[in-house]
């Protein structure tokens, strides 16, 4: 399975992407936001990073580049993408997914080891999740706040649409501790946590069991490679 | 150069991390008569010339890109006097 990672002018964890896509045992292919071509990959991620500074607002110019009209026609066709962090910013502004990140309610960047909640495991970046399955994926943001009016928060809670949520602490004023959220086809999926940061032992975040052993986030990339192989 | 203003401003029932830390700033200098503060955007478009359609477009581009309408509010689209004459403020 080949699965493109997208270079955005600011990204910063695109090679970080390429590598959890290689361990989960899949092909990365780096694609570049200012081309017009997906190279016929069969999954696409969008890294994070600070595309374009946070210019404007998070994500905001990136979700205007080229290669955004092809993801998004992608997506809108099943092609499974996965938004991390920048990336979840990006597919927020272009509507892909529901709501807006705004700035944490404590004003202040957080980088932390964050306990998730998998609430949805119909989608094709959770499938081989456990229900409820509790896991440790590395949070590092300043705008991560995720909020929407209560009929769309509404309806996401209602249609199984909240993927992830917050444990134990709400790290930045997100409504519901929503993590990450899919679309209703369940082929989009974004959160705010890094998942390509907790695919090997030994540089993972920490665990009860030891020090920076924590692999969660393998299962993210898994997951799509099942999906890609029952369908 | 005829400039065309745009001001959005984040949701009034939302949170503004960044108005809150100033409010903060001010009360600690004593300015508590100072009851809140909240931070938008201004953008200044140059254009050559204002026209029907020239505004148009900008009040489209206001709602679909210079503001996201999840998290904010065009507050107002404005072509100043001052700035259409050309003149520094």
């Amino acid at each position: 399975m080949r699965i493109g990672v997208i270079t955005f002018p600011g990204s910063l964890d695109d090679r970080d992407a390429q590598r959890a896509i290689r361990l989960a045992g899949a092909e990365p292919v780096a694609l570049w936001h200012g081309s017009h071509s997906l190279e016929g990959v069969d999954a696409l991620v969008l890294p994070g990073g600070f595309s374009y500074g946070d210019y404007l607002r998070a994500g905001a110019i990136a979700s205007f580049s080229p290669i955004m009209a092809e993801v998004i026609d992608a997506a809108n066709t099943g092609m499974p993408v996965l938004g991390i962090c920048n990336g979840f910013q990006m597919l927020a502004e272009a509507h892909l997914l529901a709501g807006g990140l705004v700035r944490n309610d404590h004003g202040s960047f957080i980088c932390r080891d964050q306990q998730l909640r998998v609430e949805n495991i119909s989608t094709d970046w959770t499938n081989q999740f456990l229900e409820n399955q509790q896991i440790t994926i590395p949070l590092k943001n300043g705008e991560g706040g995720f909020i929407s009016d209560a009929e769309t928060v509404a309806r996401l809670e209602g249609e199984g649409q909240v993927a992830f949520r917050y444990v134990d602490v709400n790290p930045n004023g997100s409504v519901n501790d929503i993590a990450g959220v899919a679309n209703a086809r369940g082929n989009v999926v974004g959160l705010m946590p890094h998942p390509e940061h907790a695919v090997e032992e030994g540089f993972g975040p920490d665990t009860a069991l030891a020090m920076r052993n924590g692999t969660d986030g393998l299962t993210f990339f898994t997951s799509v490679i099942q999906q890609a192989l029952v369908r | 150069m005829p400039t065309i203003v745009v001001q959005v401003m984040p949701k009034a029932e939302l949170l503004d991390p960044q108005g809150k830390a100033v409010a903060g700033a001010l009360a600690r200098l004593g300015k508590t008569h100072f009851r809140g503060v909240r931070i938008g955007k201004r953008f200044e478009i140059t254009v050559d010339e204002v026209t029907d359609e020239v505004l148009a477009e900008v009040r489209e581009l206001a709602e679909t890109m210079l503001s996201n309408s999840v998290i904010e509010d065009v507050v107002s689209i404005i072509v100043p006097e001052a700035l259409a004459a050309g003149e520094t403020h």
